[in-house]
């Protein structure tokens, strides 16, 4: 069967430029970059042209860059690191309600040691409010994070407006960039970011590699001690292929895949809002160029995902049958949609791989599948 | 999609006995208080048996899928019997479910156990 992979906000394919850019730290230049020796070395060059790189992408030093295994460490280091500097001095952290759970388990753990949070609501198309944001910091406070691009609906925040705040308020801002890396603008001084967290398997770079970024100055405990490696913020031999290959990954980006992810996007919207009864989830502007999020009312998320499965097509739903705790999707029910909205909700997420034809093939099927499973809807008709 | 067996992937991709029956001798409507999702039953009953059974759900493929099963299950089975089909049974003619979505089974077994009821109802009713 044909595969059509429009789950790209969850992981993507990596790009055979990228893998062919690692393969000879896996065969070849294969060393500890820690090693004194001529193919230790060669690794060690790699790791820190990679950083340079890595540094290069958002405006920052090359030494502000620590390489982790991924966004999901990075957030950890950032707020867990943060918080056993500061307190108990300061203990608050402002977020929003619609951060990926990586920050808020992280927040809900730190909680339990003494933490204070803000979480932040956001409107109907997911903004935050920058006065509320204002309003929140106290002098107990040490830091705002933000999720830039958001992985389910796509909504992407005013990081410079809230860079602007958090530098006059004189409390530190970090920012999780995992989805939005190489798909808007990142600049750590145009934008005052002083953390900033990175991945590389959202942009066909390999899994299990990511970064933070932490500006010059900034006190931060590590989480993982050992010989002392990344500036003894993340200790233990440096995965140079998977580095090797997120730099390659940051280095091909380009932007014109932005611009016809975003055109092939568009047309995808319009498309779909041409089926009665649906509703876009988040923003039409200000959104991930390859982000979409609807909702087709009276029909489960998983239904129209698993139909569209069955035809080779890969989505995924924020519904609460798909998620383990059965709990609809944090993020939608944020918006403040009913349960039944947000348990309708289907993702797409595309790629630069995403071609016209996957796209024409897929907006075939849906209104079909969309009929049908309506037929079958005890909703349809208005009686519940 | 979640991992589930062949028999719930093609219950949930061509399901039996979709929609409503225009005159049902009882009808059954139940909302899941876990997950949200909801489920109708029809049945038309002769000669205490169940002579035709139909029913609509928004709900995962599990539940779809589970709907359809106990519709076939229960169909020309006394309403007597028919009230004493479990989420086991259902489950094992789906050649099993994943534990996370026991619960959906549950959704159809109590649609079926309330439709029944409400054919009883109004039976005893018209009796009286
Ligand atoms: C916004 C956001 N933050 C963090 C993560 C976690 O990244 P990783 O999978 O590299 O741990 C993801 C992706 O899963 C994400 O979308
Ligand atoms: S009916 Fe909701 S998870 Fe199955």
């Amino acid at each position: 069967m044909k595969f059509v992979y429009l789950d790209n906000a969850a992981t993507t394919k990596i790009d055979s430029r990228v893998l062919k850019a690692m393969l000879p730290y896996f065969e070849k230049d294969y060393g500890n970059a820690s090693s004194q020796h001529l193919i230790g070395q060669n690794a060690k060059n790699a790791l820190e042209k990679s950083r340079k790189i890595i540094a290069k992408s958002i405006s920052a030093k090359t030494n502000e860059i620590i390489f982790t295994s991924g966004g999901t460490e990075s957030n950890n280091l950032a707020l867990k690191g943060l918080f056993f500097e500061n307190y108990p001095e300061k203990n608050h952290i402002i977020t929003t309600k619609i951060e990926h759970d990586s920050i808020l388990n992280t927040c809900k753990w730190l909680e339990k040691k003494g933490a204070k949070i803000t979480y932040l609501n956001v409107n109907k198309e997911g903004f935050m409010n920058y006065k509320e944001l204002e309003k929140s910091i106290t002098n107990k406070t040490f830091l705002v994070t933000i999720i830039h691009g958001n992985n389910e609906i796509g909504v992407i925040q005013d990081i410079e407006k809230i860079g602007k705040i958090c530098k006059e308020k004189g409390v530190l801002f970090h920012v999780d960039s995992c989805q939005s890396f190489t798909k808007v603008p990142l600049n750590v001084n145009k934008q005052n970011l002083d953390l900033v967290t990175l991945n590389s398997h959202k942009i066909h770079g390999p899994k299990g590699v990511g970064a933070l970024y932490i500006r010059k100055g900034i006190k931060i405990n590590a989480l993982i001690h050992g010989g002392g490696h990344e500036k003894a913020l993340r200790s233990g031999t440096e995965n140079i292929p998977g580095i090797v290959g997120f730099a390659k990954a940051v280095k091909i980006a380009k932007k014109r895949d932005v611009k016809k992810m975003e055109i092939l996007r568009n047309k995808f919207i319009k498309e779909l809002l041409k089926i009665p009864n649906v509703n876009l989830n988040g923003p039409m502007k200000n959104r991930l160029c390859n982000n979409i999020n609807i909702s087709f009312n009276n029909i489960e998320g998983e239904a129209i995902g698993g139909y569209l499965e069955s035809f080779g097509i890969c989505t995924s739903t924020g519904s609460a049958c798909m998620s383990h705790s059965l709990e609809t999707s944090h993020v939608l029910k944020a918006l403040g949609f009913s349960p039944l909205r947000a348990n309708s909700s289907l993702r797409i997420s595309l790629s630069k791989f995403t071609t016209e034809k996957e796209i024409n093939y897929v907006i075939n099927k849906i209104p079909k599948l969309v009929n049908k499973l309506r037929k079958i809807s005890p909703l349809e008709g208005g009686k519940w | 999609m979640m991992k589930y067996s062949k028999k719930v992937m093609q219950e949930f991709l061509h399901p039996k006995n979709l929609g409503e029956i225009k005159n049902a001798d009882g009808i059954g409507k139940v909302g899941n208080p876990i997950c949200g999702d909801i489920m109708e039953v029809y049945i038309k009953v002769k000669d205490n048996k169940i002579s035709d059974i139909k029913f609509k759900t928004f709900g995962c493929a599990a539940a779809i899928a589970t709907s359809s099963m106990i519709t076939q299950l229960a169909k020309k089975k006394t309403t007597k019997d028919a009230k004493k089909i479990s989420i086991n049974d259902v489950a094992k003619s789906l050649r099993g479910l994943p534990s996370l979505k026991m619960h959906c089974s549950a959704l159809a077994t109590d649609a079926l156990k309330l439709a029944i009821k409400d054919y009883e109802n109004k039976k005893k009713k018209a009796d009286r």
